[in-house]
């Protein structure tokens, strides 16, 4: 079933996306994570222009971050305070990347900056989370070891000034930290197209030694937000939101997700997150790839003066 | 040259240059469809084009079409390896690159006519009449040219078809001209030649448009005259699809 796509002025199997995005939503179902970092690569694979995936991922992302948020909205489990610090972070970091990306779209390198952040960050959290998931299971074999939980916070994040009480979190620190973190998630999702989790949740556990029943929530409720501005932003900037496409991705992607939750109750949490971490690192190398091998053709076509306004 | 200039840069939309030399040779022509509407299960259009004409001094004579769409300014970029990685270094601008461009002939062009009147009429892909941007002095780089025409090609959008034009009987001849999914919206001009013995006995030109319609051309207008409404819309859908998602779902 072939449709026209209007911003990316392409046509495509209808099927294949939805396709896509169910099992994307399979995967962050079945991981707990928003599937942003394999989904705009996955869209660009198949021909979508990269900076009309990442505007409309950042848009799809809005939609399953809310349905996620809202369950742990329900629970209880979102420290309000913590992601509000974390999204005014957020929202600057939007307006900086968006930034960034329309002015080096304008000198024809936007291509380059995604694929580079890409190979960088998924490099990076993919090796961390294999060898953690390794040790992890090696742990759990060696019978009777229990995983050391720290508490109390790194020591030079107590010299920061302007500390507050975040009751949620039961901690109380300075507020400069999670609106940094909120800042760097809030560039990498207007250049990348991703929520960010993958960057912020691990910075909430380990930077901020955040309570983990509260982490996933407080960070679904800042990815809703800045993944919405990002679109807005992008919208507005570069005019590269294609709505048809992000509705395709949310009805697969919500379906998928479903199943995938249901599928990742018979997995183990660290041999999960072992198969993450390959998936992340098999992405990397599949982008590395097209970075270093010499293309077929070396000239590209590019309208003129997109963005010279 | 017995044949002005004129010819070429006729007004659109002119149905009929008429040649003071080939009075007799009237040629008529038509094209299938002057409107050519990209709906959301657009994959392509078929355009057939055809037309008669009377005798022609010479028994040697042939006819080409060339569609033209919308010229608009490109930037052509190359590809350098630097530090281990491809990455976009030089660039040259194109003033006028047609988004698309099919010749069809009746036989191979060069049989037909020289390169130099082919030129002349910016007949074939190899004579475009590209052009740098205006105050840019240095002539289009060739191997940036011949770059941007390969890509057109290899997506369908540029076409030379010879013998595509059939004459069916002694003056009714038709062709038909495929265009792909993924061609531009605009006004395209379709060009009838009629050759003989190597020069334009006559030509005509009609014009077609291309054009989003129904809620494609809806969802583009809106995203490019009212951004940042067409934003906020994108972000309320997805906020109303993610509570649906979860409204659903919510009871299993």
């Amino acid at each position: 079933m072939q449709l026209y796509l209007p911003i990316a002025e392409l046509s495509v199997n209808a099927l294949i996306i939805l396709g896509m995005g169910g099992a994307v939503g399979f995967l962050s179902g079945m991981f707990g994570v928003g599937g942003g970092f394999l989904m705009t690569p996955l869209l660009i694979f198949t021909g979508i222009p990269p900076a009309v995936a990442v505007a409309t991922e950042a848009n799809q992302i809005v939609a399953s971050s809310v349905s996620g948020a809202l369950v742990h909205w329900r629970r209880g489990a979102v420290d309000v305070k913590m992601g509000s610090f974390l999204l005014s972070g957020g929202v600057a970091g939007s307006f900086v990347g968006v930034w960034i990306f329309a002015l080096l779209r304008s000198v024809g390198q936007v291509d380059l900056l995604i694929f580079l952040s890409y190979v960088v960050f998924l490099g990076i959290i993919g090796t961390l989370m294999l060898v953690e998931s390794v040790h992890a299971i090696m742990r759990a074999r060696k019978a009777g070891a229990t995983v050391p939980h720290r508490r109390g916070q790194i020591s030079w994040m107590r010299a920061l000034p302007l500390r507050t009480r975040f009751r949620k979190s039961r901690l109380y620190m300075s507020v400069i930290p999670p609106l940094a973190i909120g800042a760097l998630v809030g560039i990498l999702a207007a250049i990348m197209g991703v929520g960010g989790g993958f960057i912020m949740i691990p910075a909430m556990i380990y930077l901020l030694r955040m309570p983990t029943n509260v982490v996933v929530g407080t960070s679904l409720f800042q990815i809703i937000f800045v993944t919405g501005l990002v679109t807005i932003l992008h919208a507005v900037e570069n005019q590269t939101v294609d709505v048809v496409l992000a509705l395709l991705l949310l009805i697969g992607g919500v379906v998928g997700a479903q199943f995938g939750a249901r599928a990742g109750q018979n997995l183990r949490g660290e041999q999960l997150r072992a198969l993450l971490a390959l998936m992340v690192i098999a992405v990397c190398l599949r982008l590395l790839f097209d970075l270093v091998v010499e293309p077929e053709e070396r000239y590209e076509l590019a309208p003129a003066g997109e963005t010279d306004r | 040259m017995r044949f002005p200039a004129q010819i070429i840069a006729g007004a659109l939309g002119v149905l009929a240059e008429a040649c003071p030399l080939a009075a007799q040779e009237d040629l008529v022509t038509d094209i299938s469809q002057h409107q050519i509407s990209i709906r959301s299960n657009f994959t392509g259009a078929d355009l057939l084009l055809f037309g008669t004409v009377g005798s022609t001094p010479s028994d040697e004579r042939d006819i080409v079409i060339v569609v033209r769409g919308p010229d608009a300014p490109v930037v052509v970029r190359r590809k350098e390896r630097i530090g281990g990685i491809w990455v976009n270094y030089g660039s040259a601008e194109v003033e006028n690159m047609p988004g698309y461009y099919a010749v069809v002939s009746t036989r191979p062009l060069e049989e037909i006519a020289p390169a130099s009147v082919l030129e002349r009429y910016g007949i074939g892909v190899k004579y475009l009449g590209l052009r740098p941007p205006e105050g840019k002095a240095a002539p289009l780089p060739k191997p940036y040219v011949e770059a941007a025409t390969r890509i057109r090609s290899r997506e369908d959008l540029f076409v030379e078809q010879p013998g595509k034009v059939l004459f069916l009987g002694t003056s009714l001849f038709r062709a038909t001209i495929g265009m792909p999914a993924n061609v531009p919206d605009g006004l395209y001009t379709a060009r009838v030649y009629l050759f003989s013995e190597g020069n334009v006995l006559q030509a005509q030109t009609s014009t077609l448009f291309v054009n989003k319609v129904g809620f494609e051309r809806l969802v583009f207008d809106f995203a490019q005259t009212r951004p940042l409404a067409y934003g906020i819309l994108a972000v309320l859908i997805a906020l109303f699809a993610g509570w649906a998602a979860s409204a659903i779902f919510r009871g299993r």
